[in-house]
């Protein structure tokens, strides 16, 4: 019989993230399908809060990992804590979230413990008594149901497909586990480097995915390029819209070639076949052209609209729900004008 | 560092974005339709990977790049003939499946084996590169992979930048949640680097080392070994999405009119 076990790492203030409830809820939904005991593995420099937290969650068991050491996201030190947790629960299906943290490490513990590991999931189901994953391949361009006789299974869930786990807080039982550090972890976090609220143009958790595409660099009806005005009725928009600014390769090359371009754009900002498939409720695409390596970039984006001058533009034709055909800086700027 | 780096590049190859691309099942399980057809390039991020490890190394005297690859050798073949001209390095062939439905248990064990094989490596002075994700499989995995099964426990993924710092330590940078990047510094090799995009542009075709480059590239494919990849998920299905939208479009449309209904979208 199988075994779930979550594997969260525990936030700086002791708190379960919300990707981590996220993976709890499936975690504890695939066990009740199963039949299977639910247990739940936390790492973290300090682990009874965030089990406590969660301590309703209907978990037989939990275990953590705690220490300075492990506070802060590290191959070297997660992938031995998680491997700690996976051999003192002796799970056989593990499941984590795919946060940069978790997905850093999760394949390496699956190698270490001779087991597989699935990547990128997006839903997860029980068929004829066997978990079954559903995860994209291609880039967003294709999905497979898979299920695996193999064990254990590592499976790190995509963020957002979900809803965070809403347990009650109550008092739970820790067993420690140990892990077994390579000798001599010589990697040393030594901070992080975070865009400035002015710069901050990436939001994971806004409801708006702003697309920029190409067109705004290019000359306009009077032959010239308007690229300072261009920036401005970017980032004005995203300042009132509080919304995150995803952008097309071809954009982000022209930066990357040295050319002057925008300058808050970078790679960091690409969606599509060679970048980020962001999760947002709607998605305003401009000045963007394409055809399907580009729009996989909003293949989760839930409501669709388009504007450009080109009215059979792949990257709406069929794939967005309105197309305006109509040129961007003209509407942006009218749209500036009606936003509070 | 004086003595330089010993850089092995793990990278596959994958379909050129712009075709359709449709699975279909066949004897050996599930690939792409027409798959031997379908025009290769080297995987985005694996390409990235290779053009840091050429500076890396052009940087650092006594510094040599490995190109691991694993593939059928034909279309190696066609897309060396791109690569090869781009930055100087030697070609480690392995004759095998490319496609995203090979399992990365067994290509990244593949991988490690191939890597251990490769006459004088260093491991002391070893950095294994390669992009975080492919275009493929997009698991995220297999570097990992590698880098267990070669002992190397210092990895790092979406790596942006790496710099080497006076005394030989490396300063990297991986992208994490929200557009930040986290700062971690290691003494030095060995290490498993996974490359996003780096900071480079794609270098131009240099002739020149396409040539050099050629001279060891067609031995290493003549002489690569066949690769029997095994294991992997059972898969119970395989599909393409079949939304597709009911696209409105307006157009003839006064921008007034356009932008209100925008904003009354926005607000809704």
């Amino acid at each position: 019989m199988d075994k779930v076990l979550l594997i969260a790492p525990v936030e700086c203030d002791g708190s379960l993230g919300k990707a981590s409830l996220e993976a709890l809820t499936a975690a504890r939904d695939l066990a009740g399908q199963l039949g299977a005991p639910l247990c739940v593995g936390l790492v973290g420099a300090d682990v009874q809060a965030a089990a406590d937290s969660v301590a309703g969650c209907g978990a037989a068991e939990f275990y953590g990992v705690a220490g300075a050491e492990y506070a802060q996201p590290r191959y070297a030190t997660d992938a031995a804590a998680f491997a700690a947790l996976c051999k003192a629960s002796g799970a056989t299906v593990a499941v984590g979230a795919a946060t940069s943290r978790v997905s850093r490490a999760l394949p390496g513990v699956a190698a270490r413990l001779g087991g597989v590991c699935d990547t990128g999931v997006t839903a997860l189901s029980v068929q004829d008594g066997k978990p079954v994953a559903t995860r994209w391949y291609y880039r967003q361009r294709m999905y497979a149901e898979i299920a695996r006789p193999a064990r254990p299974w590592f499976v790190a869930l995509s963020t957002g497909c979900f809803a965070p786990c809403e347990a009650a807080p109550g008092k739970a039982q820790v067993a420690a586990a140990a892990p077994e550090l390579p000798a001599g972890v010589r990697s040393k976090v030594t901070g992080m480097i975070c865009p400035s609220a002015e710069e901050q143009t990436i939001r994971p958790d806004a409801a708006l995915l702003f697309v920029a595409g190409a067109g705004w660099t290019k000359k306009q009806a009077d032959g010239q390029a308007h690229l300072t005005e261009a920036e401005q009725l970017i980032l004005g928009f995203l300042g009132k819209a509080q919304a995150s600014l995803g952008t097309s390769k071809s954009l982000v090359d022209l930066s990357g070639e040295g050319q002057q371009v925008m300058s808050f754009l970078t790679h960091m900002h690409q969606v599509g076949q060679t970048g980020a498939t962001p999760r947002h409720a709607k998605g305003l695409a401009t000045c963007c052209h394409g055809e399907e390596p580009h729009t996989v970039g909003w293949r989760f984006i839930g409501e669709r609209r388009a504007v450009n001058l080109d009215a059979s533009c792949g990257w709406a034709q069929g794939k967005a729900d309105v197309l305006y055909v109509a040129d961007a800086f003209e509407v942006m700027r009218k749209v500036l004008e009606l936003m509070p | 560092m004086s003595a330089g780096y010993h850089i092995v590049v793990c990278g596959g190859i994958v379909p050129d974005p712009l075709q359709t691309l449709e699975p279909v099942k066949g004897p050996a399980g599930w690939g792409l339709k027409n798959e031997l057809m379908l025009p290769a390039i080297l995987d985005p991020w694996a390409g990235h990977a290779l053009f840091e490890a050429a500076n890396l190394a052009k940087n650092a005297p006594g510094s040599k790049v490995w190109l691991v690859s694993m593939g059928p050798k034909a279309k190696l073949q066609q897309v060396m003939m791109t690569i090869a001209q781009k930055v100087p390095f030697e070609l480690v062939v392995l004759d095998g499946p490319a496609g995203g439905f090979v399992e990365a248990q067994a290509v990244g064990t593949a991988l490690a084996e191939a890597i251990e094989a490769i006459p004088g490596l260093d491991k002391s002075r070893l950095l294994v590169f390669g992009g975080w994700m492919s275009a493929s499989r997009g698991a995220g995995a297999t570097l990992q992979i590698v880098g267990e099964k070669l002992g190397i426990f210092e990895q790092f993924q979406g790596v942006d930048k790496l710099e080497v710092q006076s005394g030989g330590a490396l300063r990297l940078l991986e992208r994490v949640e929200g557009g930040s990047y986290q700062e971690s510094t290691l003494d030095g090799p060995p290490a498993v680097v996974g490359w996003a995009t780096g900071e480079l542009p794609e270098p131009p075709n240099n002739p020149q080392v396409g040539m050099q480059n050629m001279r060891l590239v067609m031995p290493a494919l003549q002489k690569a070994k066949p690769v029997k990849v095994e294991g992997g998920p059972e898969y119970l299905s395989v599909q393409v999405p079949s939304q597709k939208r009911e696209t409105r479009v307006v157009k003839d449309t006064p921008v007034d009119e356009i932008a209100k209904e925008i904003v009354d979208w926005l607000k809704a």
